[in-house]
């Protein structure tokens, strides 16, 4: 008899294998880069600006990137239910929870490939100088993990509902709203058009942190009862 | 069961009434605000037992995971419905205040007001959540899930706005503990106990409804000589269970 693996491999696995999934059907990643190229274009005429600075550069890239996340958390247990995943999971000898963590791990992922491609077109578009977006990324890489642990958390639910992209975004969105509240506050100061400001800097990423860690903690704790059936 | 409900309404009813005799004949006018700060003592009440509320069914939710017991989902879920009507009354009773104070029936200074708008918005999912989730076991133990994540969500949420806020506006009127007098403070805790009294009473009426019309169509079933079903969940969803 083989010991059963530790979550830590089984993550691993599951991570691996949506990376690979993702990377041999381009399904989510080239979505959010264009979704997210449009919204800027729009963006552009709804507020009529072609520069941006301060905390309407920061509402701009925080809610494309919102948007943007929201269409990979849509399909991100897509497989899973259609393939029978979720069924596979439940049979195997390992900790449900890697699921929620290889997910969580693999929407950073999707999020910060995305954001290697969204920030140099924000900057080509909207700003004077890219002096504020250093300082911005610890911000959007707490913002990031925000996204990727509530998303891993609420998906299965949605996805395994009857209205599943509606329910998806709407229990989300009002989720969002405090990490939102931290990373545009940060975001809207280091984007200033007089160049970064650190108020409160630390302030801001101490409360993205407090939320990533307690979503963190609720996914695990609570994440088993949405594989049982 | 009934017997109790009963005496828990006519408490309630009489809590209710020394409530709002005190608040409109005994305690005097604030001096700043005048008679409209009499809209406090309906206000805030409202807001904590609505937040208390949704912390509660937190609790009902953790139980119901652990145990596997519907009693608990249906409590939980009772305990969120009363909770949103009284957001309703919250967010009605804070538009009012805050016309008379500040001649807008909206303002985004308002850190309290605003956190509790927001909770409210994510408790209002609550409903499509259940109701798109056939399998009334799995729509329990998934609405359980929704419970406890928000039931964490709502400090962390008031947090957040407080931050974004306080130092950059001074709070304009002080919270309970503020400026309050002997005579506001008794106000307050009779309408206090009145509003969480009122809250209770719906919970158990709610449940009490639930129970019988569950006992009602088991009886019809087993007249017509099917299999029983469902207890007190039976009812949560009824849209859902057929």
């Amino acid at each position: 008899m083989n010991a059963p693996p530790s979550t830590r491999a089984v993550i691993a696995t599951l991570l691996g294998k949506d990376l690979r999934v993702e990377l041999r059907t381009l399904q989510s990643v080239p979505a959010m880069v264009l979704f997210s190229t449009t919204i800027y274009v729009i963006f552009r005429f709804g507020l009529d600006r072609t520069e941006l600075a301060g905390p309407l550069a920061a509402g701009v890239l925080l809610v494309t990137i919102l948007f943007a996340a929201l269409l990979a958390i849509n399909r991100l247990f897509v497989a899973e239910r259609e393939q029978g995943g979720f069924e596979a999971i439940r049979l195997a000898p390992v900790d449900g929870t890697a699921l929620f963590f290889a997910k969580a791990a693999a929407l950073v992922v999707y999020l910060v490939a995305l954001e290697v491609v969204a920030l140099p077109v924000f900057w080509l578009f909207f700003l004077d100088s890219g002096e504020g977006l250093l300082p911005l990324l610890p911000v959007l890489l707490l913002l990031d993990v925000a996204f990727a642990v509530t998303g891993a958390l609420i998906s299965p639910i949605a996805t395994n509902s009857t209205a599943r992209d509606l329910i998806g975004p709407l229990i989300l969105l009002p989720l969002l709203v405090p990490p939102m509240i931290a990373a545009s506050a940060a975001g809207q100061r280091v984007l200033a058009a007089a160049g970064p400001d650190y108020d409160r800097y630390g302030t801001w990423l101490g409360i993205l942190g407090l939320y990533d860690l307690i979503f963190l903690l609720i996914g695990w704790a609570v994440f088993d009862f949405l594989l049982e059936d | 069961m009934n017997l109790s409900l009963r005496v828990l309404a006519v408490a309630t009813a009489v809590l209710i009434g020394v409530g709002f005799a005190l608040v409109f004949f005994y305690v005097p006018n604030e001096a700043d605000q005048g008679f409209i700060q009499k809209i406090f003592y309906l206000h805030v009440p409202l807001a904590v037992i609505a937040l208390g509320g949704f912390v509660l069914a937190g609790i009902h939710a953790i139980r119901h995971l652990r145990t596997g017991d519907p009693v608990h989902d249906a409590r939980a879920y009772v305990s969120i419905h009363t909770s949103v009507i009284f957001g309703v009354a919250v967010l009605i009773t804070g538009a009012i205040w805050a016309k008379a104070s500040w001649g807008r029936w909206w303002v985004w200074d308002e850190p309290t007001l605003v956190s509790f708008l927001i909770v409210f918005l994510l408790y209002a999912t609550y409903y499509p959540l259940r109701y798109a989730i056939p399998d009334r076991e799995r729509q329990g133990r998934y609405a359980s899930v929704f419970a406890i994540t928000a039931g964490a969500f709502v400090p962390l949420n008031f947090m957040a706005v407080r931050a974004a806020e306080s130092l950059v506006h001074p709070r304009t009127f002080a919270t309970a503990d503020g400026g309050l007098t002997g005579k506001m403070w008794l106000t307050f805790l009779v309408c206090f106990a009145g509003m969480a009294a009122l809250w209770w009473t719906l919970v158990r009426f709610e449940l009490t409804a639930k129970r019988t019309s569950g006992q009602i169509s088991r009886l019809r079933r087993a007249l017509d000589g099917t299999a029983p079903a469902g207890g007190v969940a039976a009812r949560i969803a009824p849209g859902a269970t057929r």
